[in-house]
């Protein structure tokens, strides 16, 4: 059985399936290969299903103080099955709807494991061999195992957790963020080791469902990524709320016990520690899926486990592309989807240009919330810039007090010379909501004037982005 | 019911134009067919035909302004039966029309005014107009307002990074969006010594302004040289005339010095013996029959049979027949061969199409018909645009041997010299044989030396076997 395709993507994560569906639109026989789940680990085993879970979290947290907005609660109580059933029912619902959307731009889904043979040349089109998956039932109307032609074969494979040698994850005391979805039942101790977003989300989750957590990171500060002052405020928060928090630590060391872990920990200042818990998550980052796809024997060029792409998805091998995680940080699903996007339009001869990554935000959900875009302070400082630097504190937003949430700040930084935003950091209630106002603002390439003559409207949140940009120019109104 | 005169196109791609001369005076009588003004652009000198009767009322647009926007309001015509003095512009065509014309008087006594899109400060004009009603201009009799045509279409900030570099936004190319110009089109050219500061007009003018923005460049958009104060430094002042710039030696100006920062040259220069061409030109130009009025019907040059070649020869060799674009080559079927006509105060390269499939004759009788409207410039844009290499030919001067600026797009440029007797050595012994000397300059990006030299090559066989050029 052989079919032959315009574009064929190996894939069908945010990356893949939104590069198919943009492919279909724009008149080209497409298809999608996927081994196991549409919409990929964000949809199935990540974005999604992690925000269902901290969904549940926070409303435990309202009703455990809702004395605190004059109401009661008696017996608050939570059913730790009934938390997980509904966070995989959202991942369900979602993945049906990945589907439908496929079949509805008349996008093909192959099921199965698929490695690259060959590319396009000539008029010869590219090969891609697909097996059979044994690792889920394939979806309706999905094709099967075989050879299928294609003349541009898009990668976008994804990454899956790192895995540190002698600490490697066995799904009963060492997890991953398979196994810390769905929770038998709630730990009471629990290792997080990164503090990375994935880490911190989990740390958060568990924290508020009652469990004593530690976080460990390598690095001096937790949430490396993001700018020190808010990572700076985000601990305080987290160690607030009873989180043990260990930076400059690494884990050296991992026993199993019956029904524990226990963890020798080695601080900064040379002193280990030993630290027990009943699960440890292994959150250290992720790393690309390019094995076994083919990609050695077509020569693709590979830099430290990421393949080298043009910034418009054009590998060193024409026909071969790569978008998503496999083509490098940062390894968000945003990222991907629009890297996808680019990749076919480049292909289709649109004018595309490589896509800025200083303007893709990042968003964590912890309890506070985490977002930003752009420059830290410290980078900027480091890249040579003067910067202006504004800030604004929830406690001087009247909807903010109104919603029991005094507690955040919304931090901007800009170029002092020509008045550029070179980036945003906010810690607080609903931050993730907020941070696109700055990235369309960059986006546009406004200045501070044109965020200053913004009407923001009374009483949000959002009027602390006004506000933040003041404070940079020395006109802040509310503090 | 009066007749506006709007500013025409005389090109797809035309933006604005200056206006050269008035044909016509206000009070004249105008037929259909009449020629009202001319209208020059970088190139072309054209002419505005009145489609309608009247009399021409006003002349909003004085005779000498640069860069006026197509469709601008530049006259009116009053119909049979209007009273030429109390003439307004009509409404509805053009939005700024009417405002214009009330002020016409003053604009008119006004010297030569710029189109503030293109003055220096005028790429901000459209981002500070948040601050100035444009109603509150008006009754000081501003002599243009802000022309839609002329806008400029800037990210917030990079209008902000050109008011502080300096970079005229107007020469500025938009990478963005509707090809808006954002932060890193301002940066690029700023890097590319892009910065612009007089506009043409402001060039135009500037011997009387006082002192110049030091970042002054040759208008037109080439990167700065000498400030105009620096070089009026070194001459004693009355020692010299100071000739404004028209649009053709602006264009010179820019697309010249473009060629040579943009597209890398080498040379490659060959001999090539003219016995055999110029005998078989002789017969064929006997051959010629006569022609209606009993001239001959043709007359060869040795210039036809250098265009022909050079067309043939690339088609012969096709990777040369290509021009740079950017991120792509761009390799044509057909042979474009450009031809440089030198005129009064500039020069024309009008295209000769498929000049590998046209015949001597065909050539020649297009050589002499674009050689005289270009003398005359009355060239049409579509005319000289184009072209994958061009031919310059200066042997007429007593040129022997010189190099020749790439016209781009174009990715060659043959520098041909004098046709001339020389001793050289054939078969052991010296020989007496008449010799042109070809130098072909090559853009690096399309053509390696080894490429160029076999386009030379394929040339100077043709022009040593000219047989080849009549099948």
């Amino acid at each position: 059985m052989s079919d032959t395709y315009d574009i064929l993507i190996i894939g069908a994560g945010p990356g893949g399936y939104v590069t198919a569906i943009r492919a279909a639109q724009l008149g080209y026989k497409t298809a999608v290969v996927d081994r196991e789940h549409l919409g990929g680990i964000c949809l199935n085993w990540g974005c999604i299903p992690t925000k269902a879970l901290l969904r549940s979290a926070e409303i435990f947290h309202y009703f455990q103080h809702a004395g605190d907005y004059g109401l009661t609660a008696e017996k608050v109580g939570f059913d730790t099955a009934a938390i997980v059933k509904r966070s995989r029912g959202v991942s369900g619902r979602l993945n049906g709807g990945v589907g439908m959307l496929l079949k509805k731009n008349k996008v093909d889904v192959i099921w199965g494991e698929a490695a690259v043979d060959s590319v396009a040349k000539g008029n010869q089109p590219g090969q891609v061999t697909v097996k059979e998956s044994k690792r889920a039932e394939p979806p309706k109307g999905a094709k099967g195992a075989g050879t299928y032609q294609a003349k541009h074969i898009i990668v976008a494979t994804g990454a899956r957790p790192r895995a540190i040698p002698g600490i490697e994850p066995d799904k009963k005391q060492i997890w991953t963020y398979y196994e810390a979805m769905v929770p038998e039942a709630m730990p009471k101790s629990l290792l997080v080791m990164g503090s990375g977003a994935i880490g911190i989300e989990f740390a958060s989750f568990y924290k508020t469902m009652g469990a004593e957590v530690t976080v460990v990171e390598l690095l001096p500060q937790i949430l490396p990524v993001e700018d020190a002052e808010i990572a700076g405020l985000a601990r305080k928060r987290f160690e607030k709320q009873g989180i043990k928090i260990l930076t400059g630590a690494k884990v050296t060391k991992v026993e199993k016990g019956a029904d524990s872990v226990t963890a020798t920990i080695e601080g900064g200042d040379g002193k280990t520690q030993q630290i027990t818990a009943e699960k440890l998550i292994s959150a250290v980052g992720v790393v690309g899926n390019i094995e076994n796809i083919g990609l050695e024997k077509l020569g693709v060029k590979i830099d430290r486990g990421i393949v080298v792409t043009d910034g418009l998805g054009r590998t060193n091998v024409p026909g071969l592309y790569a978008i998503g995680d496999v083509a490098g940080p940062p390894m968000l699903a945003h990222k991907a989807e629009h890297e996808g996007v680019i990749c076919v339009e480049t292909i289709k001869g649109l004018h595309t240009h490589p896509m800025d990554k200083a303007k893709i935000p990042g968003c964590t959900y912890c309890q506070p919330q985490i977002a930003s875009v752009g420059l830290t302070e410290a980078k900027a400082k480091e890249l040579g810039f003067a910067v202006k630097v504004g800030r604004f504190p929830f406690a001087g937003n009247g909807k903010a007090i109104a919603l029991g949430e005094p507690d955040g700040l919304i931090k901007t930084v800009f170029d002092a010379k020509t008045g550029q935003l070179l980036g945003a950091h906010m810690i607080g209630a609903e931050v993730t909501e907020l941070i696109q106002g700055y990235v369309v603002a960059m986006n546009l390439e406004s200045t501070e004037e044109e965020l200053m003559h913004t009407v923001f409207p009374h009483p949000t949140l959002s009027e602390m982005m006004h506000e933040s940009v003041l404070d940079a120019y020395g006109k802040v109104i509310h503090t | 019911m009066p007749i506006n005169v709007l500013m025409p196109a005389l090109s797809p791609t035309m933006e604005k134009g200056n206006l050269a001369k008035w044909l016509k005076k206000e009070g004249d009588a105008v037929k259909s067919g009449d020629v009202l003004a001319e209208i020059e652009t970088d190139k072309a000198t054209m002419e505005v035909e009145a489609i309608d009767e009247g009399v021409l009322a006003k002349i909003v647009v004085p005779e000498g302004t640069a860069d006026v926007p197509v469709n601008d309001l530049i006259a009116v015509i009053a119909a049979e039966g209007e009273d030429p003095s109390s003439v307004q512009a009509a409404s509805g065509t053009n939005g700024k029309a009417a405002p214009e014309a009330k002020s016409e008087a003053k604009s008119a006594a006004a010297p030569a005014p710029a189109d503030q899109n293109t003055t220096p400060g005028g790429g901000h004009m459209s981002y500070e107009r948040v601050n100035e009603a444009p109603e509150g201009a008006q009754p000081g009799g501003s002599p243009q307002p802000q022309g839609a045509g002329g806008r400029v279409f800037a990210s917030p900030l990079a209008r902000r990074i050109a008011k502080q570099e300096g970079v005229d936004l107007a020469a500025v190319e938009g990478s963005g969006p509707h090809g808006r110009i954002i932060a890193r089109d301002v940066q690029a050219a700023k890097a590319s010594g892009g910065t612009k500061a007089p506009a043409p007009q402001a060039a135009a003018e500037a011997p009387k302004a006082a002192a110049p923005a030091p970042k002054a460049a040759s208008a037109g958009g080439a990167p700065a040289g000498l400030s105009l104060d620096q070089v009026r430094g070194f001459y004693a002042k009355g020692s010299y005339e100071e000739v404004p710039l028209d649009g053709m030696r602006k264009t010179i100006a820019k697309r010249l010095t473009e060629a040579m920062q943009v597209a890398p040259h080498f040379y490659l220069t060959v001999d090539c013996e003219l016995d055999a061409l110029m005998k078989l030109r002789e017969t064929l130009n006997a051959s010629a029959g006569k022609d209606k009025d009993g001239k001959p019907a043709f007359k060869l040059s040795v210039n036809d049979f250098v265009i022909k070649a050079m067309g043939l020869a690339l088609t012969r060799v096709p990777a040369a027949n290509a021009v740079w674009a950017e991120d792509r080559v761009l390799r044509f079927k057909q042979a474009e061969v450009g031809v440089a006509v030198a005129i009064d105060g500039g020069l024309f390269t009008p295209v000769i199409r498929r000049a590998d499939e046209k015949t001597l004759s065909t050539i020649s009788k297009e050589m002499k018909d674009f050689a005289a409207r270009a003398r005359a410039k009355k060239l049409k844009p579509e005319e000289y645009q184009g072209g994958v290499t061009s031919v310059s030919n200066l042997g007429m001067f007593g040129i022997k041997h010189f190099t020749a600026v790439i016209n781009p797009p174009q990715s060659s440029i043959l520098a041909v010299g004098a046709g001339e007797k020389r001793v050289v050595v054939k078969d052991g012994a010296p020989a007496v044989v008449q010799v042109m000397t070809a130098t072909l300059s090559c853009d690096h990006r399309v053509l390696d030396g080894a490429l160029g030299a076999e386009l030379i090559a394929a040339f100077k066989g043709l022009i040593e076997n000219p047989m080849g050029m009549l099948v």
